[in-house]
């Protein structure tokens, strides 16, 4: 298998603008069959646009991209045909049932009659939406409509699954199970693309993150290699100014030696780094849990 | 062709699950208005016979006439309705249009298919209205040519099905589908050759009139269901190429709209 083959999603100079704003700025991407791939950034960074890009929803200015071998504007048939999407929005037909919006989605895919019915009880099943079948889906919670969505997105076993930031507005144990599942999907072989403000969740999940701040990816790697590229261990001190401080290094005895240095009216924690401390280096922002970008360390006097 | 065809059955397969469940409401909501105006108009105002060519060789009651333009009226707002309130709630409220836009489907039958819901919704309504007409005026079913009839109320059904797709594929919103609305919807309804013959209007005033389709729909479902009134009265086979024509260009509209992701 040549790197063309190996490589299901393949991106090269992808502008994409609106109005003079470039919410895509030359990105340049390649994500390998069976990675479970994550874009991390804040809102506004551009991550749901790439979605929309790559899953042939949006045009661009810009560039081109190659999905499963086939060009998106050349060959948009053959694209789609390998990718599942799960938008971050409920993008459900709210008019009709349960089991007529997963039929939908089957027949938009040209599934034979049989094979469709087959799969849709299979995935609805394990998901645990039978009982559930004539429900109509303005009558289920957020998280039973994410899993009506996912059970759409799934239906056709895609090659590979794009998942705009899919656990907003999740409870926690909603949050866990799609995890699971995802871990599961990405076992079998299914490549998985999941744009999240999580870092967490990038952390927890993926085998590679890009962060993207501004339409660019600023940088690309393992959570681990991200995360050690500024020191294997952080120590964050706390003081009275109620600013929290953070220094990177690449060995555990030379952290411990610059946290003795902080008197007892400082808490100082020596830990070992992680994804939202290159993060915040890298970019000099923290995402937060709205997803919208914070100042990195900020003294509210300052910030007045 | 026969996936061609599976393809837009696909697409129109969630409309006509949504028509299932609500066929009640449909029909009565489709019904409602032209029997308003055939109440209104062919009752309450009482109206003299209408002359038909204009030279007074030929007269018909009121009735009679406006029936047929009632008709076209119900093709207009039926598929114009259905097809384009659906997809503007599908595109903009609940996104489901994006998904299929994302399926290996074909351009031509995911517009093809969009316009299925408002043909069948407003074939049963000319339907309905048919028989109405015909319990009122029975001589319809002697003087009617069945097949031109038929063709004239399946081509305006499709030409106003594509005509609410390429409304609800232009608008951003809800209100921009309402002003759609009044500036060319309500006034095609009341001015284009249903409740009256557009030859007893100026000249001028005559041509703006044969550039809104529902004109030219009047005047094929008109002349196909009066056609043996006299042997003098032809069948506008032009109005019926002019439909033709309407459908092309939308059809071109909505496919530059939805290849070039306009949507």
């Amino acid at each position: 298998m040549d790197m063309q083959d190996d490589c299901i999603i393949d991106v090269s100079g992808l502008v994409k603008r609106f109005g003079e704003k470039s919410a895509i700025d030359h990105v340049d991407m390649k994500v390998k069959r069976g990675e479970m791939y994550a874009f991390l950034g804040p809102n506004g960074a551009g991550k749901t646009t790439t979605v929309r890009v790559l899953s042939t929803l949006t045009g661009f200015d810009e560039g081109t991209v190659i999905i499963d071998g086939h060009d998106i504007v050349k060959e948009p048939r053959e694209a789609k045909a390998a990718i599942g999407v799960i938008q971050q929005h409920i993008s459900l037909d709210k008019d009709l049932t349960v089991w007529e919006n997963m039929m939908a989605h089957a027949m938009y895919q040209q599934m034979p009659k049989a094979e469709r019915i087959k799969k849709i009880d299979q995935l609805s099943e394990y998901i645990g939406l039978g009982d559930y079948y004539n429900f109509k889906v303005d009558k289920l919670s957020g998280g039973w409509k994410k899993r009506v969505a996912i059970v759409c997105a799934l239906v056709h076993s895609p090659k590979l699954l794009f998942l705009d930031e899919p656990t907003v507005g999740l409870d926690i144990q909603a949050r866990r199970g799609l995890w699971d599942l995802l871990r599961k999907l990405n076992n079998d072989g299914m490549t998985i693309f999941l744009t999240t403000h999580y870092i967490e969740e990038a952390e927890s999940l993926c085998t590679r993150v890009s962060f993207i701040e501004k339409g660019k990816i600023i940088a690309d790697g393992t959570p681990e290699d991200l995360a050690h590229k500024i020191g294997y261990f952080t120590v964050e001190s706390f003081g009275k100014d109620h600013n929290t401080q953070y220094a990177y290094f690449q060995t555990k005895a030379e952290a411990d030696e610059y946290a003795k240095q902080f008197d007892d009216t400082m808490t100082v924690t020596v830990r070992r780094t992680n994804l939202e401390d290159a993060f915040v280096e890298m970019t000099g922002n923290r995402i937060g849990d709205n997803g919208f970008m914070l100042q990195k360390a900020t003294n509210p006097k300052e910030a007045r | 062709m026969m996936s061609f065809f599976s393809e837009v059955y696909a697409v129109a397969w969630s409309d006509l699950r949504f028509m299932r469940h609500n066929i009640l409401q449909i029909m009565v909501s489709s019904l409602m208005l032209p029997i308003l105006y055939l109440l209104a108009f062919g009752y309450g105002l009482k109206a003299g016979d209408v002359d038909l060519f204009g030279d007074g060789s030929v007269m018909v009651p009121y009735l009679t006439f406006v029936i047929p333009g009632i008709i076209a009226l119900t093709s207009l707002s039926s598929s114009f309705n259905s097809t384009a309130t659906r997809m503007n709630v599908q595109r903009l409220y609940y996104r489901s249009f994006d998904e299929m836009m994302m399926c290996p489907l074909s351009n031509t039958a995911i517009i093809i298919g969009k316009t299925i819901l408002g043909m069948v919704r407003a074939l049963i309504s000319v339907t309905l209205m048919f028989c109405i007409g015909c319990a009122l005026e029975p001589d319809f079913l002697t003087w009617m040519n069945p097949g031109l009839f038929v063709l004239s109320v399946a081509l305006c059904c499709f030409l106003f099905g594509l005509l609410g797709e390429t409304a609800a594929l232009m608008v951003r919103s809800h209100s921009g589908m309402s002003l759609f609305t009044s500036l060319v919807i309500t006034p095609m309804t009341f001015l284009c050759g249903t409740f009256f013959s557009v030859q007893a209007l100026p000249a001028a005033f005559q041509w703006i009139l044969y550039v809104f389709p529902l004109t030219e729909a009047s005047l094929c479902i008109r002349g196909s269901a009066l056609m043996g009134v006299s042997d003098a009265y032809a069948f506008p086979f032009w109005a019926l190429g002019v439909i033709v024509a309407y459908i092309v260009v939308l059809f071109s509209i909505d496919m530059y709209l939805i290849k070039n992701r306009k949507v």
